[in-house]
């Protein structure tokens, strides 16, 4: 049932369904992190279990995991610098760690736009370095070598 | 709550003893997969659901990496004969541990109970002075940002470490035999 790269058929078909929706879950979790339980690392985990499945499904050259595949640590880096930047950011009003947005309504989606921005910044960084750390462990040894008929 | 919360801390305990004691590295890893789910009830019980989803996602993540080793490594049969003086010496380390845990435990506040100064602090303020509804979120991406910024900088160095010590290119050096000048690869090789 092995036919061509990654596992058979029928769990390429179902990933192919699921992925899309594992990785909005993952963005939603971090979207509202600030409203409901959830947050950053969650969602940035999330995500990456997601790319995890497109890469034990359709193996190390198609599908989304393989195209974020080169940019790992590349978005595991920038992630943590857009955490910086935002601390950094404090000083325009202050002090560093600032929450210096302008605040919404409390309890709706735009109440406080510094930590969603926070959010997505470890969005980012988590998804990328859980990502990342699969594919050390994991994908470089055994897909790679696959691919390259090597046993 | 109590029933399902003894049962489910009895469970955590038998499930960690069977993925020390389990002999194929395979079922190792689905006993602490399972124990890991365990942990995660426990901790939606305890009224914390922001840690349930994180350990119930992290657990899914590395439960995966660890059963794609497994599977790459193929059968690895665990062979330790059970020696009497490491026995002896766990079992005293035990009990101490479980003498200071009990002793630490009396000194702590009821579960649930009174809040130290700083904790109700911040979730009095939570709200008003950061705009998230979300306490814990509130915590850690405002009050304590400094916490968090040290989190993402040890996961960053950690998992860039990884990386580059695991790359193909890094193995490939591995795995070639030193080449000693002068000498043909194959006769250094023998």
């Amino acid at each position: 049932m092995n036919d061509g790269p990654g596992m058979s058929l029928i769990v390429r078909m179902v990933s192919r369904w699921l992925l899309g929706f594992v990785f909005v879950y993952g963005l939603g979790v971090a979207l509202f992190g600030h409203l409901t339980p959830g947050g950053g690392f969650v969602g940035g985990v999330v995500v990456a279990c997601a790319l995890v499945m497109s890469i034990l499904a359709f193996g190390g050259k198609q599908g989304p995991g393989a195209f974020l595949a080169r940019a790992v640590t590349t978005l595991d880096a920038a992630g943590a610098l857009m955490f910086l930047a935002l601390a950094l950011f404090g000083y325009v009003a202050g002090c560093f760690f600032t929450n210096w947005i302008a605040r919404g309504e409390p309890a709706t989606f735009g109440s406080t736009w510094f930590v969603i921005l926070m959010n997505v910044a470890i969005l980012v960084k988590v998804g990328a370095g859980a990502f990342a750390g699969f594919l050390a462990i994991v994908a470089f040894g055994h897909i790679l070598d696959a691919e390259e008929g090597r046993p | 709550m109590e029933p399902t919360f003894y049962g489910l801390l009895v469970f955590l305990i038998i499930g960690s003893i069977v993925a020390l004691e389990m002999k194929d590295i395979l079922s190792s890893v689905i006993a602490v997969g399972v124990v890991g789910l365990a942990l995660s009830i426990l901790f939606l019980l305890l009224g914390a659901p922001d840690i349930a989803i994180t350990q119930v996602v992290v657990e899914i993540i590395v439960v995966t990496v660890l059963i794609r080793a497994a599977a790459r490594s193929g059968r690895v049969e665990m062979t330790r004969r059970p020696d009497l003086v490491s026995t002896v010496l766990g079992l005293i380390l035990v009990l101490c541990f479980c003498g200071f845990a009990l002793a630490a435990l009396e000194t702590l506040r009821p579960f649930g109970g009174a809040r130290p100064l700083v904790g109700h602090w911040y979730l009095v303020n939570a709200e008003a002075g950061t705009g998230c509804a979300n306490a814990v979120m509130a915590i850690l991406l405002d009050f304590r940002g400094y916490d968090t910024l040290g989190e993402a900088t040890v996961i960053l160095t950690a998992i860039l470490g990884a990386v580059v010590l695991l790359r193909p290119k890094a193995r490939e050096e591995e795995a070639e035999p030193a080449v000693v000048p002068g000498v043909p690869a194959e006769v250094a090789h023998e």
